[in-house]
């Protein structure tokens, strides 16, 4: 059970306390209501851009990390399809210096010119190191493409291309940060050695004067029902042939997640496996396999991918899949595999809470699903799925018409 | 209205009070020494043991990695799948790593599962078998992986900067081939697992919310077992660095990023320069606001991330910088790093910079201290290095008190051009 404290300023910028008093550190976690699903179709991957723009100096402040760093503290930040957050770390007794600022970049940033010049290349590197100058690294750049032909899920964090990034400009800058990234666009969350008098006191100080802003309303284009098979290929300079298909799943918030969450680990969840254990070991036409989905909040992909051994076809190894797809559809999972998948959550959701980062960063994700508590009660939903879930939701999903495959072929 | 134009007020975290919490330590039945360190939040712990059966101690190359590996993959009694089956239906993780003199086992789980994961974990270093079947899918795997990581500029960079400075015949310089997979023999794997697991020399770490009787545990599950704690081999390797210092690999002529390595030997961490050398890192390339960073990526946008740091190794170590840079840009990155050791050679830190970097230093130590897993990982790379907690505190006296004119000197003696090794990779 994590117990906190929540208050709402009156600017609308909410906050929420969890009191650790095991360690000497306080972490301060923000959260921005705003990710690559609200880009420009024409500007993608700004979000993300903009995160790193964020440590280039606010309206009062120069530097962001020198002073975190005197103060003995931490920090990172990341950008998902969904939201940005910004993390610090530091020892509690310093913990103001977080909010000073924090505060000030909530406030305004400096809107440099050299910033954003250094940061466009920086990203650009980014973007070569994990996508570009790596086999494979196109894969879910062109899945996202085949799966998505409307929601901005159609393209990645990162972006659509190298061009986006080039082209940013600081009008846009400033644009993104005043429709965005305002109190009451934001969740800050306090963890560690605090108290939550003391943190109202500070937040109050810091952040009260803060313009509320305007509330950020979404309305993204829905990803109508798919409703025939995708199928695409790929030839490119990579040592091994490469399968990937995914299934449109529902969103975060939906019961049917928590089903293909268990699904996806009865189907590739370590070397127990389905998947694992027949296509790997038994069969041995993949040399690696993985099973995933993306924890997305709207509707996302649940996703088989994996690499396969030399000298067995793609054809080969889909039928392969789809066999075990079939036999999970037509004969219910026992009730031992099924508590199998149940005690791996919950093993995985105690060793997630154990640091206060962790906590923080998931209380502010839970607050921003709509609701800090379900942080409480999600094992519980697990606990409730039923044998007879699975096999409906395996039967719901795992239709050929749902189903996105791409064969990625090494040139020879 | 705050006031936002000055920082608030900080207690320096060089004054703040630093302990490292002692752990509890036993002897189980059979010799083997156990150290546990118990608390935490959440009900969950680990068990890890340490076997003295790293690459250090193979005969020929990937045997030490390869026994390891297949801890997991049979017994006499279960199969790869009814071991995995069973910790995994209590949620539990069992992993298992090779390094370069250890290896381990390790144990992740619910601590109220602990009695159930025990046994077989101890089965595994007794009655493992390695079956040929197994033994053959690992080594496909395992040279599809090694194809498609040669594709990557990272991967050849990180191989040849370890075998220019130890040599490929020394354990920190030595890599793997398609053939070494090949090559590999199933006598080979339990003779080995034999004189190195079974009968080898173990250390257990235990750590989080630990049950009353977690000794007595451990000594029903491992105080029995045949190990030989003396029975370690004497081995030495002298690295045998390589003469030539500069190097231009060519391996993908698409790539549009290089991989740039500078390195020089450096002792290990019983050498008086160690612990000085890590400020001096951490001010040039350690942390995110080093000068390499604030240079090469802050001012100039050269890379995603430059980065300097001391190798963890046991008997010798070296200094290290890489970074993954534009093609274009490669050479004038070389450049500017060359340039940030001359700055340090010539001119004294300020001040200013030096008590931020004390610090910062002091701060994420405290924060590496958070949590039950943290102090036994701190514990378990003191212990097997042969030092204590004397060295933690002197550590942290250097940190304050190391002054600009020690950290010049230093700079003097290890940050010269001629001294490194230089590799790209593109």
């Amino acid at each position: 059970m994590i117990e906190y404290d929540r208050f709402v300023l009156d600017n609308g910028l909410r906050v929420l306390v969890h009191q650790d008093h095991s360690t000497p550190m306080a972490v301060v976690n923000i959260m921005y209501d705003v990710g690559a699903r609200d880009e420009n179709p024409e500007k993608t991957g700004f979000a993300h851009l903009f995160e790193h723009l964020m440590f280039g100096g606010s309206i009062h402040i120069p530097d962001y990390d020198e002073p975190l760093q005197r103060a003995g503290g931490e920090n990172n930040a990341y950008t998902t399809n969904d939201l940005t957050n910004y993390y610090c770390q530091l020892p509690a007794e310093n913990i103001e210096t977080a909010f000073w600022l924090e505060s000030d970049r909530m406030l305004s940033l400096a809107f440099g010119e050299k910033s954003l010049s250094v940061q466009k290349k920086v990203v650009i590197e980014e973007f070569k190191e994990h996508y570009l100058n790596k086999p494979y690294g196109d894969v879910w750049h062109k899945m996202r493409e085949l799966a998505y032909k409307v929601h901005p899920y159609r393209w990645m964090t990162i972006g659509k291309e190298l061009s986006h990034v080039e082209n940013a400009n600081i009008d846009d800058v400033k644009a993104f940060f005043w429709k965005h990234y305002r109190p009451v666009n934001a969740i800050l969350v306090v963890a560690g050695a605090v108290k939550p008098d003391d943190i109202k006191r500070l937040a109050e100080k810091w952040f009260g004067d803060i313009p509320m802003g305007e509330k950020y309303h979404r309305h993204l284009p829905v990803e109508p029902k798919q409703t025939e098979a995708r199928r695409s290929e790929v030839y490119a300079k990579v040592p091994v042939d490469a399968f990937i298909k995914t299934w449109h799943m529902d969103a975060r918030l939906e019961k049917g997640y928590y089903v293909a969450d268990l699904i996806t680990e009865i189907l590739g969840g370590g070397a127990s496996s389905r998947l694992y254990e027949s296509l790997v070991k038994e069969k041995q036409l993949f040399s690696a396999l993985d099973v995933h989905h993306w924890g997305s909040t709207d509707k996302g992909l649940l996703a088989i991918e994996g690499r396969l051994v030399n000298g067995i076809t793609l054809e080969a190894a889909e039928q392969a899949v789809e066999e075990e797809l079939e036999k999970i559809q037509s004969i219910t999972v026992n009730e031992s595999e099924l508590q199998k998948v149940k005690n791996k959550t919950e093993s995985m959701i105690a060793f997630e809470d154990m640091s206060v980062m962790n906590r923080a960063a998931s209380l502010a994700t839970y607050e921003l699903l709509g609701d800090a508590q379900l942080m409480n009660t999600e094992l519980g939903k697990y606990q409730e799925i039923t044998v007879g879930d699975i096999q409906q939701y395996c039967k719901e999903i795992f239709r050929s018409s749902n189903s996105n495959t791409l064969f990625y072929h090494a040139q020879k | 209205m705050p006031d936002r134009k000055n920082a608030p007020q900080i207690i320096d975290a060089v004054d703040m009070h630093l302990e490292l919490k002692p752990y509890e330590s036993y002897t189980l039945d059979n010799g083997v020494e156990v150290y546990a360190f118990n608390g935490g939040e959440e009900e969950v712990l680990m068990v890890e043991l340490v076997f003295f059966a790293g690459n250090w101690y193979e005969e020929k190359n990937i045997v030490a990695a390869t026994t390891n590996f297949m801890l997991k993959n049979g017994t006499k009694k279960k199969n790869a799948f009814a071991l995995n089956e069973h910790f995994e239906f209590y949620g539990a993780y069992l992993n298992r790593h090779c390094y370069n003199e250890t290896a381990t086992i390790t144990l992740h789980c619910l601590s109220k599962h602990l009695s159930e994961l025990l046994p077989v974990t101890a089965e595994i270093i007794t009655d493992s078998v390695f079956p040929e079947q197994e033994l053959n899918i690992y080594k496909q795997n395992q040279k599809q992986r090694l194809e498609i990581n040669l594709k990557k500029c990272d991967f050849i960079a990180n191989r040849l900067i370890d075998e220019y400075i130890y040599g490929f015949h020394h354990p920190y310089g030595r890599y793997t081939s398609t053939l070494d997979y090949e090559a590999l023999q199933k006598e080979e794997l339990e003779a080995f697992y034999k004189q190195y697991y079974t009968q080898g020399k173990c250390i257990i770490f235990a750590a989080g919310k630990l049950p009353a009787d977690i000794v007595p545990q451990l000594n029903k599950a491992f105080g029995q077992l045949p190990f030989q704690q003396n029975n370690l081999s004497d081995i030495q390797f002298n690295p045998a660095p390589a003469e030539l210092l500069k190097y231009n690999i060519l391996n993908d002529p698409e790539g549009v990023q290089g991989a740039i390595r500078i390195a020089q030997p450096f002792p290990n961490r019983h050498h008086p320069d160690f612990s000085k050398m890590q400020v001096l890192n951490n001010i040039f390339g350690g942390y995110f606001g080093s000068r390499l960073m604030s240079n090469i990526r802050e001012d100039k946008g050269y890379t995603y991330g430059i980065h300097s740091h001391l190798q963890n190794h046991v008997h010798t170590s070296a200094l290290v910088v890489s970074t993954e840079a534009g093609r274009d840009v490669c050479e004038a990155t070389i450049a500017e790093v060359y340039k940030e050791m001359a700055i340090l050679r010539n001119e004294p830190v300020e001040e200013e910079e030096l008590a931020l970097v004390r610090n910062y230093m002091i701060g994420s130590l405290i924060g590496d201290l958070d949590g039950p897993f943290h102090i036994i990982a701190r514990w378990k790379n003191y212990i097997l290095n042969g030092v204590t907690d004397e060295y933690f505190y002197n550590s942290i006296n250097t940190v304050k008190n190391i002054s600009a004119e020690e950290l010049r000197e230093l700079a003097r003696k290890y940050l010269n051009p001629e001294q490194f090794y230089e590799l790209l990779v593109v």
